[in-house]
């Protein structure tokens, strides 16, 4: 019985092909954005997670109030706070690094880009290392004694940034002062890290001539320790050393969860703005649907007659009229989530080919689809409940008579 | 005596257009006993329609009672009603009105859906009144593709799928040519001397030479009823 429901009405879509499609099309719309929306926040959420998980959750990065990475901020940090942190219970090791924003020389043509300054004490250079996800391409690393040595990002081991590859033991100015190039980095997928390059502290604080300041300090809990635990304990020796207040801090400490809750909640009110502006085109497609669904109990005015005649319920004209406006709603559902899970992939394709896999990686959450599908199936519903309420009232006698 | 199966007391239908009151039928009395095979004759605006919806059972009377089976179905709800009349009625009409998204063999079983009959048996029943009718081969032809003779005979079929006690026929033969309309009230014949309950509506007086029981119809009256022996 229950297969009759679905059959007769399914019938009738097919019907009218044209009819059927443009109401699709009203309803896929919103379906495609949604999906292709939210698969497309997924993936980038997944790989940003799957890049903090690379760095480690024990890892403290500890930034001066006011500007990100510690650039354009006035109070910067200073050997002594590095020292304190140090000091810390919990603290494995900590490192400070100094960043600057410079002009890079080579081959007559100049570009600026950002150099970090980091230890080159080898566990300190390790922790930074992992930290900052970097992976050597050729080369080799900076070692203890190194001064104006050089580690290039990505992209100077291509032609696009000096119009002729940088090599392997080539000098390069950077503000000014001449560096041996040692090794270059990997690809990493966002220009400002594929164009910075790394420098022994040591060099970078007379280049810059940045003495005791530290532009931020990379910090690692010690094993069994809590991050969030650690992150608080330094927070409390830093005050009591700035000697100001809670809420007052110069300030701040983030640890890798706390950076992916903020990067999440951020993500999430995009995309709650982005389906609410869907949800919208959903709406439109499912007024689509009810105006279908009346203009078909109009036209089928005479068959409900007949149905009636022949024994049809109130009850059972009302079904046949609700699956068919729930089928449009399903077959809008399936056409939209197909396009939306290509326009996902398809985002990720040019994506990755333009800034590299870093960021971006799709995966088809199908419990996601099929909520979808029974989500639009139950929009489609909705829409047919006031024309299907109308088919199933209909008088067998006038509408037996209606031509 | 016969058995009465339906029964019109005093019944009127009464139309309201704004300040014209219309009766179409006017303080009718008729009694249709089981077996019978039963023409209702008139010219059209007789009443003719109006008395084949309430012995149909598609409509209730404005005055007046009409039983089914010694049931007042004034008394009964809608849905209720929808279904004593797929149990006990088979209607024909005219424009034989096959659903036609569906194929002959889906139009014929269409009545049992609402009724719950199990698919077997009604795939079974719907294939074997199909070929009674003689359209054995074109159980899955849609009804465009059909001729009006047959897509009449598949009309006929779907009003015996319930088997019902009574067979509502409304101008059967009116939109076929001569030798299907012989074929239609053969059926019809047929089936009246195997028991069912046979009413024929119909402004045709030619076609009142089938039936035992004539009615005419003048002016929401009944005028006479002739009675064959």
């Amino acid at each position: 019985m229950f297969k009759d429901y679905f059959r007769i009405p399914w019938k009738e879509i097919r019907r009218r092909k044209l009819r059927s499609w443009l109401t699709l099309i009203g309803v896929f719309i919103g379906i495609a954005a949604i999906v292709s929306l939210i698969t497309l926040g997924e993936g980038l959420e997944y790989a940003i997670e799957k890049q903090f998980e690379s760095l480690g959750k024990d890892k403290l990065f500890v930034f001066p109030k006011g500007g990100t990475w510690g650039i354009g901020s006035s109070d910067l940090l200073d050997e002594d706070d590095l020292e304190v942190i140090q000091k810390t219970s919990g603290i494995k090791i900590a490192t400070g690094l100094g960043q600057g924003f410079a002009g890079f020389e080579y081959n007559d043509f100049i570009h600026y880009g950002f150099i970090s300054g980091i230890s080159t004490d080898p566990e300190e250079r390790a922790l930074v290392w992992d930290a900052q996800t970097y992976g050597l391409q050729e080369g080799r690393l900076l070692r203890d004694g190194d001064k104006f040595k050089v580690l290039l990002g990505y992209e100077h081991s291509q032609t696009n940034l000096f119009e002729k590859r940088v090599e392997l033991g080539d000098k390069i100015l950077l503000h000014g002062t001449e560096f041996k190039v040692v090794g270059f980095l990997e690809k990493i997928g966002s220009p400002p890290d594929d164009q910075a390059a790394i420098i022994p502290l040591e060099a970078y604080i007379e280049v810059f001539d940045s003495g005791e300041e530290l532009n931020f300090i990379i910090a690692q809990s010690t094993l069994g320790e809590d991050p969030l635990k650690v992150a608080q304990s330094v927070e409390k020796e830093l005050r009591r050393k700035h000697d100001v207040d809670v809420g007052d801090e110069d300030f701040d400490i983030q640890t890798p969860e706390q950076f992916l809750e903020s990067f999440s909640v951020i993500l999430n009110i995009v995309q709650i703005v982005l389906i609410g502006i869907a949800g919208i085109s959903l709406l439109v497609g499912g007024i689509g649907i009810m105006n279908t669904m009346y203009t078909s109990v109009l036209q089928r005015t005479k068959e409900i007659g007949v149905l009636k005649a022949l024994g049809a319920q109130n009850a059972h004209i009302l079904y046949l009229f609700l699956v068919e406006s729930g089928l449009y709603g399903l077959g809008g559902g399936l056409v939209g989530a197909t396009i939306g899970i290509g326009l996902a992939k398809l985002t990720e394709y040019v994506f990755v080919l333009a800034v590299g896999p870093a960021f971006l990686e799709i995966k088809i959450n199908w419990i996601f689809v099929s909520a979808v599908l029974l989500f639009s199936f139950i929009v489609g519903c909705l829409s047919g409940i006031a024309p299907a309420r109308r088919a199933s009232k209909l008088n067998p006698v006038d509408s037996l008579r209606y031509e | 005596m016969a058995k009465v199966l339906i029964e019109l007391k005093n019944v009127w239908k009464t139309y309201t257009m704004g300040d014209n009151v219309l009766h179409v039928l006017k303080d009718v009395n008729l009694e249709i006993d089981k077996g019978e095979f039963v023409a209702i004759v008139g010219p059209s605006g007789s009443g003719k329609s109006t008395m084949m919806n309430q012995v149909g059972i598609l409509d209730t009377p404005t005055k007046g009672t009409v039983l089914l089976g010694g049931r007042d179905v004034s008394k009964v709800n809608e849905s209720k009603l929808a279904q004593i009349r797929g149990k006990k009625i088979g209607f024909i009409f005219q424009q034989f009105n096959l659903i036609p998204t569906l194929s002959a063999l889906e139009n014929v079983i269409l009545p049992t859906i609402f009724q719950n009959v199990p698919e077997e048996v009604r795939d079974k029943r719907g294939k074997e009144l199909l070929t009674l009718v003689g359209l054995g081969d074109r159980m899955h032809h849609k009804p465009n593709e059909l001729s009006g003779g047959q897509q009449q005979r598949v009309a006929i079929a779907r009003a015996l799928v319930n088997d019902p006690e009574i067979i509502l026929a409304d101008e059967p033969t009116g939109n076929l040519d001569s030798k299907s309309g012989k074929q239609v009230m053969n059926m019809l014949t047929q089936f009246h001397k195997e028991g069912k309950t046979i009413i024929l509506i119909t402004h045709d007086t030619h076609l009142v030479k089938y039936s035992y029981k004539t009615v005419y119809l003048k002016d929401g009256m009944i005028e006479k009823i002739e009675k064959k022996h």
